[in-house]
């Protein structure tokens, strides 16, 4: 087999975000984290629950075996029986998220998508994110519209639980006393410096970063033969 | 029997300047595009838009017709960002109360089920409170003492929708995967106004699906268009899927352009236009 890929790599740091979530549904936003959703529900985490992105619930063969249209997938979000990965336009040291617009949001510079479901996905049910492109214009200072709540601002907020950022450099998690953005992994090749380049805020860095594991033969097998034989994780993370 | 059956153009003729108009579908999926065509076609304006935005909130700021629009985000699905309401946006043309996705949906319940609020546990910690300063919270009467968002109600004048079937009474029936949030735009609304691929006998809706796909009910709707091809070049499952490439002739054509080419005449028009059979 060839060597692994970042972007295979990636698929597992995506995927190891849903081990230990039991029954709930993954919801990947992304082709990377749809990859490492499906790979994780075939490997190590078998009672997740995966949809089509559409209104079906599907296994990992894409035999139906649930209905869940938009009104319903709302009702498991505020139920809190999701884990979604997210992605960020923007994304500060406390994990606040901006999808909406960059610039002043009265008339901004870039009109993005709008806040779609981060407040209420921040609020009700365990949420990751998803960068595929570690950069300095992603990872601010300050993000210029609140959209997924961040640590700090999320006080009294019985459900809010932000997991972990993973991006095409690394892994963090909020493990410091005020629960910022700590890096504790890169992956193979990236260096705890370049992580630190490509962030405009200081990160706090664990006492030991780790580096993210390989699939093993059968992931790996999985990921490339059944999962995305048409290398399109390759698009969302070169090298 | 009452007969709701009408044209795209008389269901728009009854709106009104300054109206506030609720619009079915989700992004770029089951959009009641005819209805949006004709409303264009008209001289409505100054609308209050509400909707899980897609190409119909392009299209009706792209033209100017909107005052205010009420959205969750804006998209065509497989084009990520709508073109025509971004570059609205970026221009400072349009008013914009943007809201979460859940609070949007507690908001046409609320209204559905003639109540001025709802509470929901989304929109605090985040900036939607920042940017709709007119959003209050209330505190949960019970022991819990917990704080929400009161989504207030999204009363709507006028519901614009579109289906696979009806009947002439306005009985209307999906055969997709997904109810999207049709019926609660109906529930929410004075009057509505569904589109639908094709008019069929009442006897023919129960043949076509299972009781549960009879969505809207009549004595909700106040007119009945047949529409066939009514939410192109959005999604109709399973009717038809999005037209990708005409999506893409939208999103890159400017629009003075694309409205010469294709929103100059009526439904006809526009369907010879596209090169699309009825």
């Amino acid at each position: 087999m060839t060597e692994v890929t970042r972007a295979e790599h990636c698929v597992i740091a995506c995927a190891e975000e849903w081990r230990g979530d039991g029954e709930v549904l993954a919801s990947p936003m992304g082709v990377i984290p749809s990859v490492g959703a499906r790979l994780a529900r075939l490997t190590f985490a078998p009672d997740l629950l995966l949809t089509d992105g559409e209104a079906l619930l599907v296994t990992p063969d894409g035999t139906v075996e649930g209905w869940l249209p938009y009104r319903q997938h709302l009702t498991l979000v505020t139920g809190g029986r999701r884990h979604v990965m997210m992605g960020a336009s923007q994304l500060d040291r406390h994990g606040n998220q901006n999808i909406s617009c960059v610039g002043p949001w009265e008339r901004p510079s870039r009109q993005l998508l709008g806040v779609r479901g981060a407040p209420v996905n921040t609020l009700n049910n365990p949420t990751s994110y998803w960068v595929p492109r570690h950069s300095r214009r992603v990872f601010v200072e300050r993000v210029d519209l609140v959209c997924g709540v961040g640590n700090d601002r999320a006080a009294g907020a019985r459900y809010h639980c932000l997991r972990r950022v993973v991006s095409d450099l690394g892994v963090f998690d909020f493990g410091t006393p005020d629960r910022t953005m700590r890096l504790v992994a890169v992956h193979p090749g990236v260096t705890v410096e370049q992580v630190r380049e490509a962030t405009s805020f200081e990160p706090a860095v664990a006492d030991e970063v780790a580096v993210t594991r390989a699939p093993t033969p059968a992931e790996l097998r999985l990921i490339r033969e059944v999962l995305d034989p048409g290398n399109a994780r390759a698009r969302e993370v070169a090298g | 029997m009452p007969d709701k059956t009408m044209t795209a153009d008389e269901a728009v003729s009854r709106l009104r300047d300054g109206m506030t108009v609720g619009i079915g579908g989700w992004g770029s999926r089951r959009k009641p595009m005819a209805l949006v065509r004709a409303l264009l076609r008209s001289g409505v304006t100054g609308l209050t838009v509400v909707s899980y935005g897609g190409p119909d909130v392009g299209m009706l700021a792209a033209a100017g017709r909107i005052r205010r629009l009420v959205a969750p985000f804006a998209t065509l699905d497989s084009i990520p960002l709508e073109p025509h309401f971004r570059a609205a946006r970026e221009r400072g043309e349009l008013d914009l109360t943007e809201v979460d996705e859940a609070m949007f949906l507690w908001g046409l319940r609320a209204a559905a089920n003639r109540l001025p609020f709802l509470p929901v546990r989304a929109g605090l910690g985040s900036d939607v409170m920042r940017i709709n300063p007119g959003l209050r919270t209330v505190t949960s009467p019970y022991d819990d003492g917990e704080t929400f968002v009161a989504m207030p109600a999204l009363r709507l004048d006028a519901a614009l929708v579109h289906v696979n079937r009806a009947d002439r009474r306005g009985n209307g029936q999906y055969l997709g995967p997904d109810p999207y949030f049709d019926d609660l735009f109906c529930e929410a609304a004075d009057t509505a106004y569904v589109s639908c691929e094709r008019i069929v006998d009442t006897a023919e809706l129960a043949k076509g699906g299972p009781p549960q796909s009879l969505l809207v009910k009549r004595h909700r709707v106040t007119g009945v268009i047949e529409a066939p091809g009514g939410a192109h070049f959005t999604s109709c499952a399973p009717d038809y899927g999005r037209d990708e490439e005409f999506q893409r002739t939208y999103a890159t054509t400017p629009w003075p352009e694309f409205a010469a080419r294709y929103l100059g005449g009526d439904e006809q028009a526009y369907r010879a236009a596209v090169g699309r059979r009825p």
